[in-house]
């Protein structure tokens, strides 16, 4: 079932975000969950059941960490601080891979909690290459930088998205992690089809895919709103979106988010297991 | 051009207007859709600040408890990417809190959930056997230096302050005024709580800075058995190191 | 205390404490109040939802502060705190938002 070396790659197979809740069941019984991925920064304590239930999940799991702290989009430098604790976290768990996100979320002295947008300029391009050099020099290894889910645009940008991550992934050498949720967001919100995004996307460099849930509001217009919050189902468009991806590139590893209404396992599981559907389509 | 720093300002202070510059897919100002991250802001904030203080939310209600989180947030956010940290300031924030001042135990039931939070991620450490101190020489016992566990926190308050938490977090029943300090461990993975008398609370202290025991026991006045109180310690597996010096010369 | 009967009661401390574990262990029986309770994890920064949670002027505007703590506070029977503070103290509301 796993390869030779199971911790050391993410397979192309369906994944969960890790919940605490979920380590019994999981432990028992996985079903079609092949990985799990852990939100970087709640592992960051010195131990306790976090590290404890961490440990236990790597011994069975390839693992993903998934930062959502480091601001690599940020107009300042990065935190070394928090770096040196993604480095201490990573060179501990020896994570199959690492992924974070093209967005901000510092500033100054205060961290915002959120994943913020970007003008997509040449000056914004200079600016993310460098850092995730940092972060490849730092953490020994290199990272997958995620698509983000977009309610605005700038005026100043300069380059489609798709543009800036095919650039920011041929300088720097990065994988793409393609959250395809985001996407059909970010479409819908833009007045964009989120083919024609799926279309122009470096998709050889991709080496994860993300799927959740959105809400749908309006903006002052009346004009369809979707906003990410990972708290439902994933969509039917989003499932149809998927497939049309994994036709183009085939398997890649496919993750399940839902951080908030958090469900029981069993929905995760049902969840997973149309992602396994997806995936057994386009492996033959 | 949007600079970082004036997304920043205008997510934090919903009067201010939209930062120039974010528009939406029609070239108009993304006002609502500004609103979104505004929103993620201070609603993700609230939350945190929620779960992190559960029993704070219960005694003063949802409505308040929002209304307070919406000013917290607005002039302590995070400094921090770990979120397992936020809120470090709220104790000494309620202390100057006007509509908080009706219930002034509030502070140091904030200082308690705090240390709750710290010691669910602290470093594991391996208890002594309490054979280990039975077994000490009695002439070494007024020089002993005692380790503690790294998930040991104390927190002295002139209110029942374990009294009020457990009414709320652990059913326990009214509290009884008086002072007590809140005593929290983690034997295992699961944080505890216990009641010491505002004299334990003084001994354990002095242990925690250093002190040997016949120094520390003089802290907590005279007639003070330190007797329940190292029982508790051990039954929490908070102790783990005994350091017995012989006496000088 | 002299040094003596420092020593003395120390031993007889200990020796009480070591003694009684056994059965401190169901007198002092308390509360296991964590579990996998979160305290402010990072969650992928997911609203819930909605554009307007976060926006709304009133939750800190100072005509909010009308609002009272009312959860189970009420219930606490606290009538005169250790430290002497009386319970209740003024519930005006303020003006305006405190200065930061």
């Amino acid at each position: 079932m796993f390869d030779a070396c199971p911790r050391h790659s993410l397979p192309a197979l369906p994944g969960v975000g890790y919940k605490p809740q979920h380590f019994s069941a999981i432990m028992a019984d996985a079903g079609p969950v092949g990985w799990l991925e852990i939100h970087a920064e709640n592992y960051m304590g010195a131990g306790g059941q976090p590290r404890a239930q961490l440990r236990h999940l790597s011994d069975r799991f390839p693992v993903s960490v998934h930062g959502l702290g480091l601001s690599i989009g940020g107009e300042g430098g990065l935190d070394p601080d928090h770096l040196a604790r993604l480095k201490t976290l990573c060179d501990w768990l020896q994570p199959a891979s690492f992924s974070e996100h093209l967005a901000w979320s510092s500033h100054g002295d205060a961290f915002l909690n959120d994943l913020l947008p970007l003008p997509y300029t040449a000056a914004t391009l200079d600016r993310v290459c460098a850092h995730i050099d940092q972060v490849k020099d730092v953490l020994g290894r290199q990272m997958l930088l995620e698509n983000p889910a977009s309610y605005l645009a700038f005026a100043d940008s300069e380059m489609e998205e798709t543009d800036f991550l095919s650039q920011v992934a041929r300088r720097t050498g990065c994988g793409l992690l393609l959250d395809v949720n985001n996407v059909f967001v970010s479409a819908t919100n833009l007045r964009q089809a989120p083919q024609a995004y799926i279309d122009a996307f470096p998709l050889d460099a991709v080496g994860e895919i993300h799927l959740g849930g959105h809400d749908e509001d309006s903006d002052e217009t009346g004009a369809p709103l979707m906003i990410d919050s990972h708290g439902r189902d994933v969509a039917d468009p989003v499932w149809a979106l998927l497939d049309e991806t994994l036709d183009r590139i085939g398997p890649k590893p496919v993750l399940i988010e839902w951080d908030t209404d958090v469900p029981d396992w069993p929905v995760l599981a049902d969840a997973a297991q149309r992602a396994a559907a997806a995936l057994q389509k386009v492996s033959a | 051009m949007t600079s970082q720093a004036a997304f920043r300002t205008a997510l934090l202070d919903p009067e201010a207007p939209t930062p120039a510059g974010l528009i939406t897919p029609e070239g108009a100002t993304a006002t609502r859709r500004f609103d979104v991250y505004r929103n993620n802001v201070a609603v993700s904030l609230a939350e945190a600040l929620e779960t992190a203080f559960p029993v704070l939310h219960k005694l003063v209600g949802d409505a308040f408890f929002r209304a307070m989180a919406g000013v917290y947030l607005r002039r302590h956010p995070p400094r921090s990417p770990l979120m397992m940290g936020y809120g470090a300031e709220l104790p000494d924030f309620l202390q100057g809190f006007a509509p908080a001042q009706s219930l002034p135990y509030l502070p140091d039931v904030a200082r308690l959930e705090l240390a709750l939070g710290q010691a669910y991620r602290a470093a594991d450490a391996a208890p002594v056997d309490p054979a280990a101190l039975a077994a000490l020489p009695e002439h070494t016992l007024p020089r002993l230096r005692i380790g503690f566990a790294p998930a040991l926190r104390l927190v002295a308050s002139n209110h029942p302050v374990h009294g009020i938490w457990a009414a709320n977090a652990a059913g326990g029943g009214k509290p009884v005024p008086r002072a007590e300090t809140a005593l929290v461990t983690r034997p295992g993975f699961d944080p505890m709580v216990d009641a010491l008398t505002p004299d334990q609370g003084r001994i354990l202290a002095a242990l925690v800075d250093g002190a040997p025991l016949g120094d520390a026991l003089h802290t907590g006045g005279p007639a003070v058995d330190v007797g329940p109180l190292l029982a508790v310690l051990l039954q929490r597996g908070a102790i783990t190191s005994l350091t017995a010096e012989e006496p000088g010369p | 205390m002299t040094k003596t009967t420092t020593r003395l009661a120390l031993a007889a401390s200990v020796a009480t404490a070591v003694a009684g574990l056994t059965t401190a262990a169901q007198a002092q029986e308390n509360v296991k109040c964590y579990g996998v309770s979160l305290a402010g994890e990072n969650d992928c920064a997911a609203g819930p939802g909605t554009t307007c949670a976060g926006t709304s002027t009133v939750d800190y505007q100072g005509n909010a502060w009308t609002l009272v703590p009312a959860g189970t506070c009420e219930d606490m029977d606290l009538p005169e705190m250790a430290d002497g503070t009386e319970r209740m103290g003024s519930l005006e509301p303020l003006e305006r938002d405190l200065p930061a």
